[in-house]
């Protein structure tokens, strides 16, 4: 059976380009890039282009970026490393209700810890409110962290109008930008950005790395101690060949791409929108080039996810039923929806790879899907 | 959506029997809140007289997600052609091992099939009560 891959938001398949580019780094170029011989320089070398190349991408400077092993760990050392280097001075942080969990428990940790988080609302189609954020900062506020890109319902926030207020106000300003870095324009200078988390198996390139954005001159706490690499920043040997990766897939990515996972993305809501109940949740444009997320009147995304699977389709969803507590999506619950609507809400994510044939398909068999859960539904007359 | 289901589950989930409702059913049993989770409907209608009366049919709509569904499926065949004593004796687990095993956290999907056929039968009962 044929497979389609509609899950591109939680994970890509690796670019051949980027596994070319990589193995040389695990057979002849496996220096350690902290060794002063020669296989070390292969190694250093291999880092600092990398460097050079993803800075380039979001307009900074090389010594800014440091590399992590991924989202979860750039977010977890963006926001402890700046609270615990400013606490007890200062020990407030704004963020949103609709961010990821790797900034969300790290927020619900350090209010263990005295921090003060201010969690701002959404409006129905996921954006903040620039006034509401204006009024939240106080002189205790140490960063604002607002993700780019949402995960879920693929909303674009404005970095350039939130990094104005933060500059303004003189708070720092943090984004995840794990699902929109090279999808939707990062300038550090433009945005007034301060700390930018980013990754690589979102973008073709390997699981396991990521980078941070940290700007000159800011002083973060380490969490990892120990040999002192990355400026001190984030000790442990570099994983050269997923560090070489990761620069690959961005410098493989190219504008053409982009505007064919739009028209694919268009084509894919705008078809799926013409069964009837059906609702997208997001913005219309103002959202990733590769994410469609729409509710389904009176079914579970989750069973329609399994008649999808079982077709070669993989998509993906938040159900209701996946947690004993039951809980719904944070993010839809935060744009508003209903619990009922939230567990009706399926999300498919494109990439370069997706085909107009593959859109075809799925657009061909969900309402027939859609159709037949619809007729075994309670909830329907 | 990554759990491991058997494949009776998948079954029952893709070709799901007895579904739809029953016209006059004779009684329905409705559990769930769509509020926040899975609903499940099962309707049966009752054959047999006084101590001989059995659950003629039986059949179900179903809110939910693939388990939901499969143990819908699977709680109208199991108690189809049963008497009330031996159909409300039906377990979760009784429900979950027809199945060939559900993941443990889909296992409250099968507490909700029997519970909603355990209502069916009391609603009967109870409408009954109130024709006398």
């Amino acid at each position: 059976m044929k497979q389609i891959y509609f899950d591109n938001a939680a994970t890509t398949r690796v670019d051949s380009k980027v596994i070319d580019a990589m193995l040389p780094y695990f057979k002849d170029k496996f220096g350690n890039a902290s060794s002063q011989h020669f296989k070390g320089k292969e190694g250093k070398e291999a880092l600092d282009k990398s460097r050079e190349v993803i800075a380039k991408e979001i307009n900074a400077k090389s010594e800014e970026i440091i590399f992590t092993s991924g989202g979860t760990e750039s977010n977890n050392l963006a926001l402890k490393g700046l609270f615990f280097s400013n606490y007890p001075k200062k020990d407030h942080i704004i963020t949103t209700k609709i961010e990821h969990d790797s900034i969300l428990n790290v927020c619900r940790f350090l209010e263990k810890n005295n921090a003060k988080i201010t969690y701002l609302d959404v409006d129905n189609e996921g954006f903040i409110n620039l006034e509401d954020l204006k009024e939240v900062i106080t002189e205790k506020t140490i960063v604002v962290s607002i993700i780019h890109g949402n995960n879920e319902i693929g909303t674009i926030q404005d970095l350039e109008k939130i990094g104005k207020i933060c500059k303004e106000k003189g708070v720092l300003f943090h984004t995840d930008a794990c699902q929109s870095f090279t999808k939707t324009k990062i300038d550090v200078k433009k945005q007034n950005l301060d700390l930018i988390t980013l990754n690589s198996h979102k973008i073709h390139g390997p699981k396991g790395v990521g980078g941070l954005f940290i700007k000159n001159g800011l002083q973060i706490t380490s969490l990892f101690h120990g040999g002192g690499h990355e400026k001190k920043l984030r000790s442990g040997t570099e994983n050269t060949s997923g560090i070489i990766g990761f620069s690959k897939a961005v410098e493989v990515v190219n504008s053409k791409d982009i505007q064919k996972m739009e028209k694919l993305r268009d084509k894919l809501i705008n078809g799926i929108l013409k069964i009837p109940n059906t609702k997208l949740n997001g913005h219309l444009k103002k959202r990733l080039c590769n994410n469609i997320n729409i509710s389904f009147n009176n079914i579970e995304g989750e069973a329609i996810g399994g008649h999808l699977e079982n077709i070669g389709i993989y998509a993906s969803t938040g159900s209701a039923c996946m947690s004993n507590t039951l809980e719904t999506s944070h993010v839809l619950k935060a744009l508003g929806l209903s619990p009922l609507e939230s567990n009706s809400s399926l999300r498919i994510s494109i990439s370069k790879y997706t085909t107009n044939e593959e859109v075809d398909y799925i657009l061909k068999e969900l309402p027939k899907i859609v159709e037949r859960l619809r007729s075994i539904s309670p909830l329907v007359n | 959506m990554a759990l491991d289901y058997s494949k009776k589950v998948m079954q029952n989930f893709m070709h799901p029997k007895n579904m739809g409702e029953i016209k006059n059913a004779d009684g329905i049993g409705k559990v769930g809140n769509p509020t926040c989770g899975d609903v499940m409907w099962v309707y049966i209608k009752v054959g047999g007289k006084g101590k001989k009366e059995f659950l003629k049919d039986v059949k179900f709509k179903t809110f939910g997600c693939t388990a939901a569904i499969a143990t819908s499926s699977m709680i109208t065949q199991l108690a189809k052609g049963k008497s009330f004593e031996k159909a409300q004796k039906i377990t979760t687990k009784d429900i979950a091992k027809s199945l060939k095993g559900l993941p443990p956290i889909k296992m409250h999907c099968s507490s909700l099939a029997s519970d909603a056929l355990k209502k069916a039968i009391e609603d009967y009962k109870n409408k009954k009560v109130e024709n006398k």
